[in-house]
């Protein structure tokens, strides 16, 4: 185990699992902000199904129409594994690499800076994956799913969240403020917006596609829009295929910055 | 007044943070929802909106929502930090200013940003063609109020908290129901008619009826002075309750 | 086989920030059941060091052996046997005070149930127990000290790395803390403390090495130091104004005895302190106040380096 890890991340261990350990501590005594959190994206949900998603009607997708909170439940997953990872990875870490100087008392342990980065990462994705999972049930009590796929959409919103949970641990690192989230804000609303999240793709001129296609978060909403829907097909597998490189090249670079940063 | 100041010189040193949180940010909602969205909703129409493009519809309601969003920001962490974490207010009322003062000239600075901001989003609307009426120009001074009638009660609120725990229940239980579900991106008659009744309440609701009237040139006398008067009495209500609270807080 | 190596052995050992040397090439043995003390003023390489032996800043040059292990290659199995207690308190806030040392306690793979055994006793060591289920945030500065120095003890280290451990507390709690490193002193755990107060180091340290400007400057016992740069008594004298002062600095010159200009005092060291104050009044001169004390290692800084210790 170790080894198989510590191949895939220079430096992790074992070890990581006590980091969460630490995060589930804090969570038996701050579990409802936790647990609150699932409510943000099933009031989105409400006011789409019940507000704009009356004005919009049908939407067309792959030469079929589809209810428009229908198209749209897909993508609320997908965004709001985007946005708890990049929320917990950035200024929650932020907080604990300079203002709490938790990580600080962590390196004076037998845990290396490469344990902490996955400790945390793996921590925030049980969240997320809790998240997801109560949205999804969600969804299915709306009569949303339309295929089994849909199980699926559970570890892939988990996937999203770890590749963004991954380059928010690295961006952390960067940050010399609290008012660099602001920056972090500048990144993720548009992608929030602009990954055809609320409109199909071709709603878009030509020419944006292209830029639209290479946010992200596009290739998680396609993902989970095609399991929820049942239109899975080869460029799934390209979905997926990013997502998982950008999770690797995140916990890689977090990795190397948490080392630099933390052994000084 | 030197309180307004003290903030606008801390602002300083932030403010290219700040621009992207209040320009940018409704710049790209007003594209994504307005002009994107706005393409399915007036395509084929299960609902209309008596012949208001969405774009029109929209706009004035993020410039509503965008006000909320700013003062809900500026009263409550900074106020916290102003006596607990940087605790500037401590040092304040050692000096011959009272707590009220402190408390009206913080008003006063998310006055100046709640103006700006909708002097700014009046800009966007003119060159996104939104604006229909020349009664917009008294737009900017209701976001303003508008954004009053949260930064003055919940001012009051958070100054006697202990610590940020509460924060992000208020964010997720008030503050985004509220901007979800009060007429800014769908007409409240939309909602079932409990949702409907609380969100008559609701100071946003108000505060977007009365900015979209406005700007689209349909407002009507009465209705528009009782969205003024109930945005007005949120705000004064909550001055009265900072009178309280800032003293309880910081002259215990 | 410990007790015959030193152990934490270093030899040039050198840190680099940039251009600016930190610690420039020293030498030093610790040896088991020590108290070892690192003395000088802010910036002299000391915290620097300890980041060094605590495994968590790598050297750039020279040679260092910690435990018998490589901090390059063994960190963590050198970190799970040291107890480190860092200049400023890093104490998880979120959390209560058991808490604390069950989650520091479990970054070393230590099981629940002993950890549990051990807060106990722990929470008794420092004072604590009845604060066990508290917050961590409204624990005053002494407590948290403690506190610190519980949870760097949770692993039973062989070695305690404590960086300032009183810098920053009331006469009061620092009393308390000297008190329990005592006893740990005296159940043999090893300390390695670095410090810029003197009385610490005289309470602390069996053997000390003062630096400055990332060098070791001279090593010994608080004794040893002492006699070797000092007299027995030290004779401070002030005088009305500058003007004065100036005079009987040229005045002194006449005396056989050592002696050292501040500039809002002279000091003039002498095995017989009265003897001195008597040779001095018999040349005429008048200080407005003179005070006749015990040398200590703040003169040996003082006499090592030509600077004074806090100013420095």
């Amino acid at each position: 185990m170790t080894t198989t890890l510590g191949f895939l991340l220079p430096g992790a261990s074992r070890r990581a699992r006590h980091v969460v350990y630490r995060n589930y501590r804090w969570f038996r005594a701050a579990w409802w902000v936790v647990v609150s959190g699932a409510f943000e994206p099933l009031f989105y949900l409400l006011s789409i199904g019940v507000g704009v998603g009356e004005l919009v009607g049908d939407v067309e997708l792959a030469g079929r129409s589809v209810d428009y909170t229908t198209f749209v439940a897909p993508a609320m997953l997908a965004s709001a594994a985007m946005n708890g990872a990049v929320f917990e990875s950035t200024a929650n870490v932020f907080a604990k690499l300079r203002w709490s100087k938790n990580y600080l008392a962590m390196t004076s342990t037998p845990l290396t800076p490469t344990d902490i980065a996955l400790g945390e990462l793996t921590f925030s994705q049980l969240r997320g994956a809790a998240y997801a999972l109560a949205f999804l049930v969600t969804m299915v009590a709306f009569g949303l799913v339309e295929s089994w796929w849909a199980i699926l959409a559970l570890p892939a919103s988990v996937l999203i969240g770890v590749a963004f949970a991954a380059v928010g641990l690295a961006g952390a690192t960067y940050m010399r403020g609290w008012e660099d989230l602001d920056l972090v804000t500048l990144v993720q609303v548009p992608l929030f917006l602009f990954s055809a999240t609320f409109y199909p793709l071709s709603t878009y001129p030509e020419p944006l596609r292209t830029i639209v296609q290479l946010s992200p978060l596009y290739h998680g909403v396609a993902l989970c829009r095609d399991l929820v829907l049942g239109d899975v097909g080869a460029t799934d597998v390209m979905h997926v295929a990013v997502l998982v490189a950008m999770a690797f090249a995140g916990l890689r670079l977090a990795g190397r910055r948490f080392q630099a940063l933390l052994y000084a | 007044m030197r309180i307004a100041e003290h903030r606008a010189l801390a602002y300083r040193q932030v403010w290219r943070g700040s621009i992207v949180t209040t320009v940018l940010n409704p710049i790209l909602f007003l594209l994504a929802i307005g002009v994107g969205l706005g393409t399915l909703v007036d395509d084929d129409g299960a609902r209309t909106l008596d012949g208001v493009d969405y774009l029109d519809f929209v706009a004035p309601g993020l410039m509503a929502a965008t006000a909320m969003q700013i003062a809900v920001n500026e009263a409550t962490y900074p106020v916290l930090a102003a006596v607990k974490w940087i605790p500037t207010a401590i040092g304040q009322v050692a000096t011959p200013l009272r707590p009220i003062d402190i408390a009206l000239g913080h008003q006063a600075w998310i006055a100046v940003r709640l103006a700006t901001s909708a002097i700014a989003f009046v800009a966007v609307m003119a060159v996104a063609g939104v604006i229909e009426s020349g009664w917009v120009l008294t737009t900017p001074p209701v976001a303003v109020i508008g954004g009053l009638a949260f930064s003055a009660p919940i001012a009051a609120w958070s100054i006697g908290q202990q610590d940020d725990y509460f924060f992000p229940n208020l964010l997720r239980f008030v503050v985004l129901p509220m901007f979800l579900f009060s007429g800014t991106f769908f007409p409240v008659d939309q909602l079932p008619v409990v949702l409907r009744t609380l969100a008559w309440v609701t100071p946003l609701w108000h505060c977007v009826e009365l900015v979209r009237g406005l700007t689209l040139g349909t407002a009507s006398l009465a209705p528009s002075v009782g969205h003024l008067a109930v945005l007005v009495a949120y705000a004064a209500l909550g001055v009265i309750w900072c009178g309280r609270a800032y003293p309880r807080r910081l002259t215990p | 086989m410990v007790d015959t190596a030193a152990l934490v052995r270093a030899r040039g050992l050198t840190k680099r920030f940039g251009s600016l040397v930190a610690v420039d090439g020293i030498d030093f043995d610790v040896a088991a059941g020590e108290s070892f003390g690192f003395l000088g003023p802010n910036g002299a390489g000391k915290s620097s060091t300890m980041r060094m032996i605590g495994c968590v800043s790598p050297r750039d040059d020279g040679e260092l052996s910690v435990l018998d292990l490589d901090p390059d290659h063994d960190g963590p199995s050198i970190r799970g046997r040291l107890g480190v207690v860092p200049q400023e308190d890093t104490l998880d806030t979120e959390l209560t005070v058991s808490d604390n040392l069950l989650v520091y306690g479990r970054y070393f793979d230590l099981p629940r149930r002993v950890i549990r055994e051990r807060t106990e006793a722990l929470l008794e060591f420092t004072r604590l127990a009845d604060r066990a289920d508290d917050r961590v945030e409204p624990l005053s500065g002494g407590m948290k000290r403690r506190l610190t120095i519980a949870r760097a003890l949770i692993n039973e280290p062989d070695v305690l790395l404590l960086d300032e451990p009183t810098t920053g507390l009331d006469p009061q709690a620092r009393h308390m803390v000297w008190d329990r490193l005592y006893r740990l002193k005296q159940r043999g755990v090893t300390l390695i403390l670095t410090t810029h107060y003197m009385d610490e180091a005289e309470q602390l340290c069996d053997r000390l090495v003062i630096m400055d400007n990332g060098r070791i400057a001279d090593e010994g016992s608080p004794r040893a130091l002492i006699e070797r740069h000092c007299t027995r008594e030290v004779l401070e004298l002030r005088f009305a104004d500058f003007d004065e002062l100036d005079r009987a600095a040229t005045r002194l010159d006449e005396l056989p005895h050592t002696r050292e200009v501040l500039p809002d005092r002279v000091l003039v060291y002498a095995d017989d302190g009265d003897a001195a104050l008597a040779a001095i009044h018999d040349t005429g001169l008048q200080p407005a106040s003179t005070l006749i004390r015990r040398s200590s290692l703040e003169d040996v800084f003082l006499r090592l380096t030509g600077r004074s210790l806090v100013e420095a």
